[in-house]
């Protein structure tokens, strides 16, 4: 109802429309996404037995694509277009956002049909040789091929900015999300050339597949895919939330310097997915795990990063210690709640993420719950909350009309956070003790070995509901948005710069040359493992349908 | 470039930390063979009930005392479906698929691997507390993979 009047920006109409847009996808894909994974709890828990027309596998599959491919990714290019759009203030054509758009949501629409009728349950990986109807493969191309478009939008006005702004450095919204569309321009060759062997092959114009060159390609992508989830939440967290308690970007050049390392870091440890894989040598893998810590110093600068931000806008207030600047955050505002709550989450999860990490030891959680429990609360924790906190100032910014129900919304935020703190944790020790993931049933028909896992189950469950009832509870307050009928002032500003901070150094800007070394760093490690497996007589698989 | 002093000194604790991480799993690597499962040998996925020793498999004890066991995973069994070993047996696991990816995981031992058609994976550990293991497929490999288990007897 609000889309056909001029809200309050009257200049940024059409550029909100296209965001809106992008957003409220994104939340249709979170609300229907989540509702799979309900009821896959409740399976693993034995309160429930899917029924045959949508197996336990089949919503599995539509869970893993809705949230992990298609929220994200909308929520992403969203608020990719509103940082760009709302940073770079010059005319423009909405064309190239609205194919994009179009591209992304097709592609969606493609898929996720294809694996409701049943034709791919081949989950979130699409692990060959099981075979999927070749449009579910179409359809996963066109919503990669859809981020292009706006990918482009991004980088277009980030070079526009250069060339009329000589010497000024890019700003620094515009900086973190041209890195992270440079990132996935590199990790995205992956998947689409995953895709053009797929492609052929369940087409039936080729006979067999490699398969673990499939796996490598999948994993060059499947890594910076959850990079690029988290470089969204990175730019929420440094240059958007610290507008929620009055404060500042902590340092300019060290903020670009992290978002720089993630684009170089992001792709070259896919590896550590595959450390269990045959075919694959012992010393590649190593070498990809020193990778993977390294991708973890981003990480760390920005942990001090934000509590610098913290410590600083509470010292201007007068606060002093660390109860009375935690207690001066605005944890009455579900934006800063959910980004809080989010940061405390991937503590834990950056802390799994190194045990996953570390080469040998991942021989104890490979596949098990744990894994399950790291990228809940990873993908789940930091990227969802902060997206959802976020969505608070976002769409009233958009529409110009103000918040519905903001007690509700930041009850959404803990219920959340206590969801997911509960399933996670359950998944984690269920992993330890060696329950298997995806699987739809972990009683084994009561062997001996599988009885300790039923109580984390029943846990998970638990959480699951509490997760879900966030979930209503979101979408409550993001459909009554639309029909509030009250007009909000509020803005979603990006944060200034801190008075010490110090410009920065003119390399930081050159994003053609950090992206070819960003390119030349993955090719390199990927050439050693690729050229040893090309070497070698592979035996390829014909693929098939086991479901 | 400018680095506020406490962020130097917390950021050299976390890279002296990831250092001290990568030596350990490193010497690991080098000492103990803490390894992650990367045998290079393939296998025609077509022929794996005529390629030996996958034609036979089952339990092998070798002139030393310790044991080989080869293992067909395959939608939605293993074969053999169950092995028993005398305490402190130690036991060297080969497997294969003849169709699709699958996981050879026997919780609580460290024995965990991707079986992955065309290639042979192969893991060793020895037994040391006697009872029965579960041995589970831990990659979905279809609408049977929930069953797809088999037991490890150590008496």
């Amino acid at each position: 109802m609000a889309l056909d009047k001029p809200s309050m920006h009257a200049d940024f109409w059409a550029e909100n429309r296209l965001v809106l847009t992008h957003v409220y996808t994104s939340t249709a894909a979170l609300a229907v996404g989540a509702l799979f994974g309900l009821l896959q709890a409740f399976s693993r828990a034995n309160w429930l037995v899917m029924p045959d027309w949508l197996d336990y596998y089949r919503a599995l599959t539509v869970h893993g694509v809705l949230l992990a491919l298609v929220f994200t990714t909308f929520f992403i290019t969203g608020l990719a277009l509103f940082t760009v759009y709302r940073n770079i203030p010059r005319d423009r054509m909405m064309t190239i956002g609205w194919i994009g758009y179009w591209l992304m949501l097709c592609g969606t629409l493609t898929a996720a049909a294809t694996i409701l009728s049943g034709n791919a349950t081949v989950l979130y990986t699409f692990y060959a040789p099981l075979k999927a109807h070749p449009a579910f493969y179409f359809g996963a191309t066109f919503l990669v091929l859809g981020t292009w478009f706006v990918g482009f939008e991004v980088l277009e006005h980030a070079w526009w900015f250069r060339k009329h702004n000589p010497g000024v450095p890019i700003p620094l919204p515009v900086h973190a999300m041209a890195c992270t569309f440079a990132m996935w321009y590199i990790a995205t060759i992956g998947v689409v050339a995953e895709m053009l062997l797929l492609i052929p092959w369940s087409l039936g114009i080729t006979s067999g597949i490699d398969v673990m060159l499939t796996r490598m390609l999948f994993w060059y992508f499947g890594h910076p895919l959850v990079y690029f989830w988290i470089m969204g939440a990175y730019l929420i967290w440094y240059t958007m939330i610290p507008t929620t308690y009055g404060g500042k970007v902590f340092s300019d050049p060290l903020t670009r310097l992290a978002f720089l390392m993630l684009l170089v870091l992001s792709t070259p440890v896919g590896l550590h997915h595959e450390f269990l894989d045959p075919g694959v040598g012992a010393g590649w893998k190593w070498m990809h795990a020193l990778l993977t810590y390294g991708v973890a110093i981003p990480s760390f600068m920005t942990a001090f990063a934000l509590f610098a931000s913290f410590e600083l806008a509470m010292q201007r207030q007068g606060r002093r210690g660390f109860i009375a600047v935690i207690g001066g955050l605005p944890w009455n505002d579900p934006t800063f709640s959910g980004a809080a709550l989010g940061m405390v989450l991937f503590i834990f999860g950056g802390l799994g993420g190194l045990v996953n990490a570390s080469y040998g030891m991942d021989v104890l959680v490979h596949n098990t719950m744990w894994i399950v429990g790291h990228f809940h609360i990873t993908v789940g924790g930091p990227v969802a909350l902060t997206f959802m906190g976020a969505a608070y100032r976002l769409v009233p910014a958009l529409t110009g009309r103000r918040l519905w129900a903001p007690k509700l919304a930041l009850a959404q935020t803990w219920v959340w956070f206590i969801g997911m703190a509960l399933m996670s944790g359950a998944m984690h020790v269920a992993g330890i003790l060696g329950a298997p993931r995806r699987t739809s049933d972990v009683t084994y028909m009561g062997m001996q070995g599988a009885q300790s896992w039923h109580p984390e189950m029943v846990l998970t469950a638990i959480g699951g509901t509490l997760l879900y009832i966030s979930i209503l509870m979101f979408v409550s307050v993001a459909v009554g948005t639309r029909f509030v009928d009250e007009p909000a002032t509020t803005e979603f500003p990006f944060a200034r710069l801190d008075e010490q901070s110090l410009p920065p150094p003119p390399a930081f800007d050159r994003l053609a040359r950090w992206s070819a070394l960003a390119l030349a760093l993955a090719v390199l490690a990927y050439a050693g493992p690729v050229r040893e497996h090309l070497m070698q007589h592979v035996y390829t698989a014909a693929g098939m349908r086991t479901w | 470039m400018h680095v506020h002093r406490l962020e130097r000194l917390w950021m050299t604790i976390g890279v002296v930390m990831l250092a001290v991480f990568l030596a350990a799993i490193t010497a690991a690597a080098l000492i103990d063979h803490m390894v992650p499962p990367s045998h290079v040998q393939t296998i025609d996925p077509t022929r794996v009930a005529q390629t030996p020793p996958f034609d036979h498999p089952g339990l092998h004890k070798l002139p030393d005392g310790s044991y080989e066991a080869y293992y067909n995973a395959r939608i939605f069994s293993f074969t053999p479906s169950k092995i028993t070993i005398p305490r402190g047996a130690k036991v060297t696991f080969y497997a294969t698929s003849p169709d699709v990816v699958h996981g050879f995981s026997i919780p609580l031992t460290g024995v965990n691997m991707m079986v992955v058609p065309g290639w042979v994976s192969t893991a060793t550990h020895t037994f040391k507390d006697p009872g029965t293991f579960l041995l589970v497929c831990n990659e979905y490999c279809g609408a049977g993979h929930q069953r797809m288990a088999a037991q490890v007897e150590v008496k």
